[in-house]
């Protein structure tokens, strides 16, 4: 184990990275943590052009720990039947390379990992969708989990709650991309596009994605043929994601967002409380992001847990603009009334 | 946060006075120069587009008489000016202001938020588009400060002028 | 080769829920019945008096009854009937959520699609921890489903796949039924009950896409796989899963089981199947590893 890999202090902010550049990016800013996939399948950012070589992993978990940050490597996604060795190649690598935790979702792999290589820490992904104490002590009791990260689905009170009965350290998102469906549940970019959330590690694959300009200057952003969403020329844009699409139902002939607008994830106010309820690792969203984006968040988040952690009230940067639609949203952090 | 709204009236149509086509042909052999440059600079850039390598991006600067056509081939890289009206046959369109587009390529803009906020337009094949922002944004340093080196005093003092214009 | 008729996902009046399983008792080829909410806790109470009349009578008709758990485990009712359905030992469980697991700890039960059994690794851990039947996630390629089954052959665990019925696109914690009418999941006084066979969401063009069953979301055509199970079986999937919808349900699994007998040719029975379904398309997409709402015809298949 190498000095880095004290996960103790609470507050960790847990950064993400889709190259290396980023990560270099994130360490500097700040980032306590950095997250990072491998280039295909065995992450839930299997985008083109994004993430990690072997040989890239490598210098960036020796620059990482050479300035005293981690580095985890998100095994998140689903093998499919017949599949399995691309997971276990990734496994095996992630222990070669020294990685300092590997984030899991899937049972089969979660048990691999923690009979191969017992020494490697296993963090439960939110791609589990474990939002009970019970599923939660499942993965701890039998993979010797050490961390979950929550589904983004619960009120402050809840995860304290969860928090009370629950043997691991708990992370939670607190800024980025707001998905709205329970994550690894998920099978509507397949439905329209061929491609799995889960098991090919995609969301709205860029490849299948177009967008087509209507005469009085709209805009039309569609998926595998579907239109998605419209917008207004002086409207703001979002990615032609299935569950923040605008639909018509019997009720709702005008067309609404029948599942959440365009809206992006933002909890700088509620830090304090959350650290309150004994949330230990904070995520910032975004491994398909820039590293403008990353320098950017990571530099504002970093300076307002430094903040909390000195007993100041921190000085919350205007992070709106850097969000998707450019609105922001508490989510179901807030109020119960979200759901 | 750089505020992207800035870009949303050109300051200057920079030299949209003079014909289009002497324009380019006078660029031409500048352009080439720098993306010889790039290339050799960031190798590693090419393999994040590998499926794309062969794909013709047009880069549209919406105050520029003329477009930029890109094709990322390790071998035999592409850059040059092309004309506007009509663009030439493509296989994606990337159309922002001049300077964001400058900010874009030296990762100092979101590109995410420049598109949600309708600052930037892209058409065509957005797997490609996606890809080389990626190859981009994994590229150190600032390609356009690399850039105006390669042309000495002159290129920097072009390029500071340029900044100073944007800024707001 | 077996037909399950899986649980009912919608919040059906409870005259309709007995008069539908009365039907199901009585007349559909079908060796098991899954009962039970799957999809909301709130609607659970209204269905649990129900189910040990609905147990015996459907005991009676020669059915083998599994009780299905919740997908989501999230809220303390959530957790507590999860946990209450775990000390049950028969009839035999179906479990959707990881809480159950740890509640059932280690005895026999059946594991639901909801719970990710994706892969061979996945399979045997589950078998080791007393699964003794997996039904797989529905977008499953066939490739997958072959790997899969053999594993679960090797363990001697049944292998489920569905074969119709709109295919479960995701769940979330939030109600789509109440949002559309401007309420919240913890007021939504049931207006999922006004749409059987779910609520359908259209895009922007016109274009049917979706169902809305309360926080689950749905395809807008239903799974139709008859022609395949021949095909299924060989690859050693034991069980066909039927999936509820607002149709003549009776008569779908007629029509799967005269298909999966050789009684009935697949074109004749597709053919059926859509007149029983008249307003709705049909999809297999999934099982071709392309996008789940296309359709590949067998012939194009062949080419």
């Amino acid at each position: 184990m190498n000095a880095a890999a004290d996960f103790s202090q609470a507050g960790e902010l847990v950064c993400p990275a889709g190259t290396p550049a980023a990560l270099r990016t994130a360490v500097d800013a700040g980032a306590d943590t950095v997250y990072c996939g491998f280039q295909d399948a065995t992450n839930a950012r299997n985008f083109p052009g994004l993430n990690f070589t072997l040989p890239e992993l490598e210098a960036s978990v020796a620059y990482a720990h050479a300035r005293g940050a981690r580095v985890l490597l998100a095994l998140n996604t689903y093998p499919p039947a017949g599949k399995f060795d691309l997971w276990r190649a990734a496994a095996a690598n992630a222990a070669r390379l020294k990685v300092d935790a590997c984030i899991v979702a899937d049972m089969g792999v979660a048990r691999h990992i923690a009979t191969e290589y017992p020494g490697l820490r296993l963090h439960l992904s939110v791609q589990a969708a474990a939002s009970s104490p019970e599923a939660i002590r499942y993965y701890c009791q039998h993979f010797g989990v050490r961390r979950v990260v929550l589904p983004r689905i619960l009120t402050i009170p809840e995860i304290h709650a969860i928090k009370q009965e629950t043997p691991c350290e708990i992370e939670t998102f607190i800024f980025g991309n707001h998905g709205l469906m329970v994550e690894g549940r998920c099978s509507l970019t397949n439905w329209l596009t061929g491609e799995s959330t889960n098991m090919d590690g995609v969301c709205s694959p860029a490849g299948k994605v177009t967008y087509e300009e209507d005469a009085d200057g709209g805009l039309r952003s569609c998926l595998g043929g579907f239109t998605i969403d419209r917008f207004a020329p002086d409207e703001t844009a979002g990615y032609p994601t299935i569950c923040k699409g605008r639909y018509a139902a019997p009720h709702r002939p005008e067309g609404y967002y029948a599942f959440e607008e365009p809206v992006s994830l933002n909890l700088a106010r509620l830090l304090p409380d959350l650290m309150g309820a004994g949330v230990h690792a904070f995520k910032i969203e975004g491994r398909q992001r820039s590293k403008s984006y990353v320098r950017k968040v990571v530099g504002a988040f970093r300076a307002a847990v430094d903040a909390i952690r000195a007993g100041a009230t921190p000085d919350l940067a205007d992070l709106v603009a850097l969000t998707e639609g450019q609105k922001e949203t508490q989510g179901a952090f807030q109020t119960k009334k979200w759901r | 946060m750089t505020d992207t709204s800035a870009h949303r009236t050109p300051r200057a149509a920079l030299p949209a006075m003079l014909p289009s086509a002497p324009l380019r042909a006078l660029l031409q052999p500048v352009l080439a120069r720098v993306v010889r440059r790039v290339a050799a600079r960031h190798p590693g850039m090419f393999a994040r587009i590998a499926p794309y390598q062969q794909a013709d991006f047009l880069i549209v600067a919406t105050e520029l008489p003329f477009a930029l056509h890109l094709r990322p081939d390790p071998q035999a890289p592409l850059f040059r000016a092309v004309p506007r009206d009509p663009l030439p046959a493509h296989d994606a369109r990337i159309e922002a202001p001049f300077m964001l587009l400058l900010n874009l390529v030296d990762g100092e803009t979101d590109g995410d938020a420049a598109f949600f906020s309708r600052d930037l337009v892209i058409s065509g094949n957005t797997e490609a588009v996606v890809s080389l922002r990626n190859a981009l944004d994994d590229v150190e340093g600032s390609i356009a400060q690399d850039t105006a080196d390669l042309f000495g005093p002159p290129g920097r003092l072009v390029l500071d002028a340029l900044r100073r214009r944007a800024a707001p | 080769m077996e037909l399950t008729l899986g649980p009912l996902a919608y919040h059906w009046t409870p005259e309709r829920r007995a008069d539908f399983y009365a039907r199901i008792a009585d007349e559909a080829p079908v060796s098991t019945v899954c009962l039970g909410e799957v999809i909301c806790s709130k609607r659970a109470p209204f269905f649990e008096r129900e189910i040990p009349r609905m147990i015996e009578r459907l005991t009676r008709a020669g059915k083998r009854v599994v009780l299905s758990s919740l997908a989501e485990v999230m809220l303390k009712r959530e957790r507590q009937a999860t946990a209450g359905l775990m000390e049950i030992d028969d009839p035999e469980v179906e479990i959707n959520n990881a809480a159950g697991l740890l509640a059932r700890g280690g005895r026999a039960h059946r594991v639901g699609p909801f719970l990710n059994a994706y892969n061979e690794a996945t399979i045997d851990w589950l078998a080791g921890q007393g699964a003794t039947h997996v039904c797989l996630p529905g977008e499953m390629p066939r490739n997958a489903v072959a790997a899969a089954a053999q594993a679960a052959a090797a363990l001697g665990v049944g292998v489920e796949v569905q074969v119709f019925g709109r295919a479960p696109l995701a769940v979330s914690a939030r109600c789509y039924h109440a949002r559309a009418h401007g309420r919240t999941k913890d007021n939504c006084r049931f207006i999922c009950e006004d749409d059987p066979d779910g609520m359908p969401l259209t895009t922007g063009d016109g274009q049917p896409i979706l169902r809305v069953n309360g926080i689950q979301t749905q395809s807008e055509s239903y799974i139709e796989l008859s022609e395949e199970l021949p095909a299924m079986a060989a690859l050693g999937v034991t069980h066909a899963r039927l999936m509820p919808q607002d149709v003549d349900m009776v008569a779908v699994a007629h029509v799967f089981d005269d298909v999966l007998c050789a009684r009935t040719d697949p074109e004749e029975g597709r053919a059926r199947l859509s007149a029983i379904c008249a307003s709705t398309s049909f999809s297999n997409g999934f099982w071709h590893g392309e996008a789940g709402y296309r359709h590949i015809s067998r012939r194009a298949n062949a080419v």
